[in-house]
């Protein structure tokens, strides 16, 4: 997944602490790693523990919670919210789908066919991070309104009675609609989808393009074989990269849906800020960790990308 | 069919910007709502050209408090983040060490986990410590969560330093202060860049971990959510259009100047 910021290892100093004549303090490493060692594991690895611990305590808010190893929390939490973490698998992966058919042609377009427009279009492709993502998100509720020719035009061209008998829509409406949800997840996450395929893409040599063409191979053909795979790395740390946030997302699925798309992330959000039944949001959060580490490692495993991490 | 053949020929690029458009169509509403004069609390709908927001970008109650805010907190977690993050980065690259795969995991996870995890948990954290909710916890976890990114940007460039240099710098009888400061940190200077800009926007613009962690303390993004509850003032829009317009403007010129410093280098 580090491909997204790493830039390939040109040439690597082979343990240049090792060649140099300078002797190093023994313990200058562990110097500089323990400040922002210690801030992770404070802030990031102790609250896991904590909320592992606040998910089998029982008690209320007024007489105080205490560790009771009350498990049926994880049961109970689960039988409630299934419909939730169903909902938030499909969504994020429906919107993953639509990241990496919409994000791979242009990460292709800037890879080899922008020429000198290069740089441009990167600048416009990371640009819209630059505006707080809240506000372009409620841009959407305008884009998509009722009476707006977006939705005018799906009715038109009656679109939205074949998305109304799939269930994706209802009415002639698209906005509080798993529609409008999943468009609002690709919208968000589409740039960590195409930085990575771009980067990817960038590096594959364009002698293998005229080589498949001198062989014969129709363009389509050269894709398949060549481009595709070569780009491998860069299509599984995008889809990673926009998998999980979607998963855990609650920001879409409240501003562009209804109380039927509430995803996993609104209902941890509601336990924890509003109804504050603490053991059962931890016990959910802590669920959602594990089914996103559990799928992670088996896609990794499966598109056997190993050395991506 | 000559047609058919330039539709096949170019329909990656045709395809490319429609993606591109997809991706800048939301910009383009924010920055012509930003001229609306809506008729109720909302505005969504179109109503009529109006300069009325531009004139008085601080006109709604509390929101420029919030964007100060939402400035401090950003800067403190990109001073703080990219020192950090800068520490390890360098410990990491040019010294062997004992839990290595360890640091690099503790260092990869935060990227990986899902958003409303992080924030569940460290809000655990806080409950159980007591700890009174507000600016400083915003902050904790906003330089939490930065570090990681921080981490990655730098080690990236100190990777494809030439260790040459450095034996070079110390041949001619530099001490090891002098190296740093006058060799080593001006070549990893882009990336700390890198990771400083990237922790600013990050932390700007962070909404999820700051909804758990804030309290009664209001962000930019805080005050954005509240808003498509109670009505969103036109002035949202504003800010939204200046912040593209400036970061935008920055990186142009960046550029520019990058460009003049290579072309007079050839």
């Amino acid at each position: 997944m580090s491909t997204l910021t790493e830039a390939p290892p040109p040439l690597a100093p082979a343990e240049p602490a090792k060649q140099s004549p300078r002797k190093r303090g023994r313990f200058t490493p562990y110097w500089l790693l323990l400040p922002g060692l210690l801030w992770l594991v404070i802030f990031f690895a102790l609250p896991m523990i904590y909320q592992a611990s606040t998910s089998v305590q029982t008690g209320s808010l007024e007489e105080g919670y205490k560790v009771t190893w009350h498990l049926a929390t994880y049961w109970d939490a689960l039988v409630e919210y299934w419909p939730q973490f169903l909902r938030s698998v499909f969504y994020a992966a429906a919107a993953t789908v639509m990241c990496l058919l919409l994000g791979y042609p242009l990460a292709y377009l800037i890879a080899f066919r922008a020429g000198r427009w290069r740089n441009l279009i990167m600048i416009l492709v990371i640009a819209p991070f630059f505006t707080s993502f809240l506000i372009r998100t409620l841009a959407w509720k305008t884009i998509l309104a009722d009476n707006g020719p977006v939705v005018h035009t799906l009715n038109t061209l009656h679109i939205l009675d074949l998305t109304d008998w799939i269930g994706w829509t209802a009415g002639d409406r698209v906005l509080a609609t798993p529609l409008a949800v999943v468009c609002g997840l690709t919208y968000n996450f589409l740039p960590f989808m195409i930085l990575p395929l771009y980067t990817s893409l960038e590096r594959i040599d364009g002698r293998l393009h005229e080589a498949a063409g001198d062989l014969y191979a129709k363009p389509w053909t050269t894709f398949r074989k060549v481009t595709f795979p070569l780009s491998m790395p860069g299509v599984v740390s995008g889809t990673l990269l926009t998998f999980i946030p979607a998963a855990g997302d609650y920001v879409n699925a409240e501003l562009l849906g209804s109380t039927d798309t509430r995803m996993i992330g609104n209902v941890i959000q509601t336990q924890f800020l509003r109804i504050l039944d603490y053991p059962t949001a931890a016990a959910l959060s802590f669920i959602l960790m594990a089914a996103i580490l559990f799928m992670v490692t088996v896609y990794i495993r499966r598109s056997g990308t190993e050395d991506l991490v | 069919m000559p047609f058919v053949t330039w539709l096949k020929r170019h329909l990656v690029v045709i395809a490319g910007l429609c993606t591109l458009a997809y991706l800048l169509l939301p910009n383009v509403i924010v920055t012509v709502f930003s001229f609306n004069k809506p008729k109720g609390r909302f505005n969504y709908e179109w109503q009529q050209f109006s300069t009325d927001a531009w004139k008085d970008p601080c006109g709604v109650a509390d929101m420029c408090g919030s964007l100060s805010i939402s400035l401090q907190i950003a800067v403190w977690a990109t001073v703080g983040a990219t020192i950090l993050g800068t520490m390890i980065a360098f410990a990491l690259v040019r010294y062997r060490f004992r839990a290595r795969g360890a640091v690099n995991s503790l260092i990869f996870l935060p990227m990986a986990m899902p958003e409303v995890v992080m924030a569940a948990s460290l809000l655990t954290l806080f409950l159980n410590m007591g700890a009174q909710l507000g600016f400083w916890t915003i902050l904790i976890a906003h330089i939490m969560f930065c570090l990681s990114f921080v981490v990655t940007a730098v080690k990236a460039r100190v990777m494809s330093m030439d260790p040459r240099l450095e034996e070079a710098a110390r041949d001619l009888y530099a001490g090891p202060v002098q190296t740093f400061v006058r060799v080593t940190l001006p070549i990893a200077a882009p990336g700390i860049a890198a990771g400083a800009l990237l922790s600013f926007a990050l932390s700007f613009d962070d909404f999820i971990i700051t909804n758990f962690n804030a309290g009664s303390t209001v962000t930019f993004p805080m005050f954005v959510w509240g808003s498509a509850q109670r009505g969103t003032p036109v002035q949202i829009n504003v800010i939204g259009t200046a912040m593209f317009l400036v970061a935008v403007l920055f990186v142009l010129v960046s550029m520019l100047v990058t460009n003049r410093r290579n072309s007079q280098k050839a």
